[in-house]
Order: structure tokens, then sequence, then C-alpha cells
């Protein structure tokens, strides 16, 4: 093929095109693989455990997040648009009491943030949200 | 090692046993992530807490595990039950070995 103006812009488009259609699922599935290591591929059930965010974060460097899960082990965190999806991990003790934790997290950008809780029967349960994020938490 | 890292805890000197109360813990840190550059374009290498643990008595409440995506001076907010006198030790493990601990009675009357 001629390298001409409109050639160019014919393929480079399109690569653009695969280029933005391939990164959405993988940042998903980055998540859903860490997720599937914690739970084994086991089925995820909902409604024991609670994610209390806010709708929408002016500054993505301190989103307060707080998560409560009765009768949970532990309690993880992930957030399915940073550039590691990794939050936090709270595991709790025989003296913890109600299963309940709060921080503070960053976010890159909006995005969904998922809760994910292995409760002491085994079974896991999950919790997510959206956040809405008006300046990104990563700098640079 | 970060400099003027302090830990502060929040927890009520007194209780009655087996009451479950709330503990507030705040450490300054700059938490760096290891994503952001300096302005040569070059990464600032990550530098974060990576751990913090609280028990009573020598019995485990809470061990969380950090990620760059906790903000800057880490706070966290959980409860604990209490069931008899003693003492609470908070433990934040830093990136580059050091560990940073603050303790706090309660008195069960």
């Amino acid at each position: 093929m001629k390298l001409t103006r409109r050639n160019l812009l014919i393929t480079s488009s399109a690569g653009m095109a695969a280029l933005a259609m391939g990164s959405l699922p993988a940042f998903a599935s980055l998540t859903d693989d860490e997720i599937a290591k914690i739970t084994g591929g086991a089925e995820l059930g909902e409604g024991a455990i609670t994610l209390d965010a806010p709708e929408i974060a002016e500054n993505g460097n301190t989103v307060p997040i707080g998560v409560s899960a009765p009768g949970a082990v532990s309690i993880v965190l992930f957030a399915d648009g940073n550039p590691v999806p990794n939050v936090a991990t709270f595991k709790f003790g025989p003296l913890s009491g109600s299963r309940t934790a709060s921080t503070r997290i960053r976010l890159a950008r909006t995005q969904n943030v998922i809760a994910i809780a292995e409760m002491e029967d085994g079974s896991f349960q999950k919790a997510s949200a959206n956040i809405k994020v008006t300046i990104g938490g990563c700098g640079g | 090692m970060a400099s003027g890292v302090k830990p502060r805890v929040k927890v009520p000197k007194t209780a009655s046993a087996g009451e479950t109360i709330e503990i507030k813990t705040l450490i300054s840190h700059t938490m760096e992530s290891g994503q952001r550059k300096d302005s040569d374009g070059n990464v600032i290498p990550r530098s974060i807490i990576n751990r913090f643990t609280a028990e009573f008595n020598g019995q485990n409440v809470i061990d969380v595990t950090l990620e760059p995506a906790i903000s800057t001076n880490p706070y966290f907010q959980f409860e604990a039950i209490v069931p008899e006198t003693g003492e609470f030790l908070f433990k934040w493990y830093d990136d580059d070995g050091s560990v940073y601990e603050e303790t706090k009675a309660v008195t069960v009357s």
C-alpha cells in the first residue's frame, strides 16, 4: 500500500479503535483475575456486605470508603480503574467488633470500587459502588 | 525512612467488660505510590506503609494489608471488643523495614 495521507489516517484510526476496545476489557479482567485469585472462582453472593462510598469524589487523592460485613473473616477492596486494582485487605481477628472498617483511598479516575468479603462459612460476598472522580489521584 | 512519621490513635480510656469500642488511627506518611514522576520524568520510587496491625493483650483485632492506593496519611477506623483491662498495641510496617508502634491502655470498670 502506498503511504498516502488518506491511507495513514485509515490505518491509524483502525489501530486506535482496536486499542481502545482492547484496553477496556483488559482493565476489567485484571480486577476479575485478582478476585478469582481470592475466591478460587466460587460463586459471589450479595447482600451481607455493605460498601459506604460517596457518589462523587471531588478529589481522587482521598476518597472515604467504609465496608461492613457481619460474620466476615476478611474483606478485600479493589478499584478497577487504578493502575494496580488492589487497594487493601482487612483481616479480622478474634477481638474485632462488628467487622467494620473505614479508610481513605486513592482513585485515578471515575470507576467501580469492589469489596469482596470472605465469610466464616467459606462463602464470598460482593458489593460494588461506582464513584465519579473529578480530579484523579495518581499525580504525574 | 519517610521523615516525621507520627502515629496518632484515639481509643476511649475506659470501657465496660465485653464492650465494643471504636478506634481511630492515623499516621503521617507520604505513601509514595511509585506511579508519580518528578519534574525530570523519573519515577519516584514506591515508599508506603504496607501493613497495619492492632492487637489487645496479644490477641489480634485487625490486620490490614495496604497497597499504594491508600491515601497519604493512612487513616483507619474499626471496632474492637474489650474483654478485660489491658493495652492496645498498634503497629505500622514501612516498606523500608521500620516499624512504628503506639500503645493505648484501656481500663475496664
